[in-house]
């Protein structure tokens, strides 16, 4: 099996590779259309402008594609950070249509008390589970993860709303559906707790 | 809850890691890569690498070093030294580093903040204010390891800095650097009221009391700092360690 880590110029993705080859699973960086079919499992990494991603997506020449491997060829996805927020319908910052695998627009926190919490929301949290989740496998509600975001899931429908993080107020931090799912914290970088969602993936 | 960021601060100089005394007086610690592993099995919540010659010397932190601790690391970490330049911040990232750091080349000149975050996102950039008094006792921005002076005052400069869109700030304390006797606390509760992106407490910290107070009470969104992580003690006998999650499960109240 060999997990494609989707490189767009969005963010470092140095950190999730070398995760999963910690875990001896072969690992193809994904720069080219070509590329893709390399790939049984597609990590969509990602940290910055949701306009900006969707744009480089598709002047890559990759975004229909990865459509195609999640809805049609059902290759299983991972979205982390930025990946998850392109598998909504839309994007506030800078205006622009996502996946729309999942309902809701991403949004800028906003917070009511924004002396005590700061925008970006940058820190270790927790997960409220909604419901079962075959990414959020063994992930205990004691567990960390770390956070880096100033947007966050919108959704209007909570049904393929697996987890909520409470900064200020509570916000989906995880989807899934079928083969798809996104986590808005970072696993590869969340210590033994993240390693559990990455190895789910694996298993997924 | 969120929790706030505890974060150990690693200063390095000439590849190896040390500990200064307001900014002075460096001692040897150890080896930045052995550190990085301790911190793993510690499970520390990030890491602050910064190269104190960098700026000075007109270089940059090593890419090679970033590399290799991006590499050990398992845990976010950010790197600093003597940035000044796009290119180099692009290197550092693909290396692994979560943050740069960016602080005399942000004093000098504010407007590559603005560039760096338009190209990068401003959650990948972090401003790192030096503060210290100056002849007339005012609170006044430093730079070049706190060599030279800028003239800025710390609260308007943080302002400026989060206009150009530097995603969170490091304040930093010279005086009380190494001093372990606590932050200080005033000045970070001046900048963290006057800006809403992260404000970094660094300089002075000892115990987890003065964590505790920088986060409740002078409003710091996360908590940094050196001496504490690399000595076992105030005798100051050198001893990589760090809290346990209940320690620093610090909640924000109202």
């Amino acid at each position: 099996m060999t997990i494609g880590v989707i490189d767009y110029g969005m963010g470092n993705i140095f950190s999730i590779v070398k995760k999963l080859q910690q875990f001896f699973v072969d690992t193809v960086v994904i720069t080219r259309p070509a590329e893709m079919r390399m790939a049984d499992k597609l990590v969509l990494p990602g940290v910055g402008h949701f306009g900006k991603a969707v744009a480089h997506l598709k002047t890559m020449g990759i975004y229909d594609d990865i459509n195609d491997a999640a809805l049609v060829k059902k290759k299983p996805v991972l979205g982390i950070c930025l990946g998850m927020q392109l598998m909504a319908e839309r994007g506030e910052e800078g205006n622009a249509e996502g996946f729309g695998w999942f309902s809701g627009t991403n949004v800028r926190f906003r917070v009511s008390n924004a002396a005590r919490y700061k925008v970006p929301q940058i820190g270790w949290n927790q997960l409220s589970r909604c419901r079962d989740s075959r990414i959020l496998a063994h992930v205990g509600d004691a567990d960390e993860f770390y956070f880096l975001h100033a947007y966050h899931l919108d959704a209007a429908v909570h049904g393929h709303v697996i987890c909520t993080t409470r900064y200020d107020y509570e916000f989906p931090s995880g989807i899934e559906r079928d083969n798809i799912a996104g986590v808005q914290f970072h696993p590869e970088k969340s210590h033994r707790a993240g390693e559990k969602v990455l190895k789910n993936f694996i298993d997924f | 809850m969120f929790r706030p960021r505890v974060i150990p601060v690693l200063l390095l100089h000439e590849g190896h890691l040390v500990k200064s005394v307001g900014f002075k007086g460096y001692r040897y610690i150890g080896d930045p890569l052995n550190a990085v592993r301790i911190f793993n099995e510690l499970e520390a919540d990030e890491l602050i690498f910064l190269d104190i010659d960098a700026a000075r010397n007109r270089s940059v932190i090593a890419p090679d070093l970033v590399r290799s601790i991006g590499e050990e690391a398992s845990m976010p970490f950010a790197v600093g030294g003597g940035i000044s330049q796009l290119t180099q911040i692009a290197q550092l990232l693909s290396n692994g580093a979560e943050r740069v750091i960016i602080g005399s080349a942000a004093a000098i000149r504010p407007a590559f903040i603005e560039e760096a975050s338009s190209e990068f996102g401003s959650s990948t950039i972090t401003v790192c204010i030096d503060v210290k008094k100056d002849f007339f006792g005012r609170e006044r921005v430093w730079v070049q390891n706190g060599r030279t002076a800028t003239g800025r005052n710390p609260v308007e400069f943080a302002e400026l800095m989060e206009a150009s869109g530097a995603g969170e700030i490091i304040l930093q304390s010279i005086k009380r650097d190494g001093s372990m006797n606590g932050y200080d606390y005033d000045l970070i509760k001046k900048v963290a009221s006057a800006v809403s992106i992260p404000v970094v407490a660094l300089g002075g910290a000892g115990n987890m009391e003065h964590l505790k107070h920088a986060f409740a009470n002078a409003y710091a969104n996360a908590v940094a700092a050196g001496s504490m992580f690399v000595y076992c003690d105030t005798n100051r006998g050198v001893l990589i360690n760090y809290p346990s999650k209940d320690e620093i499960r610090f909640e924000i109240s109202a």
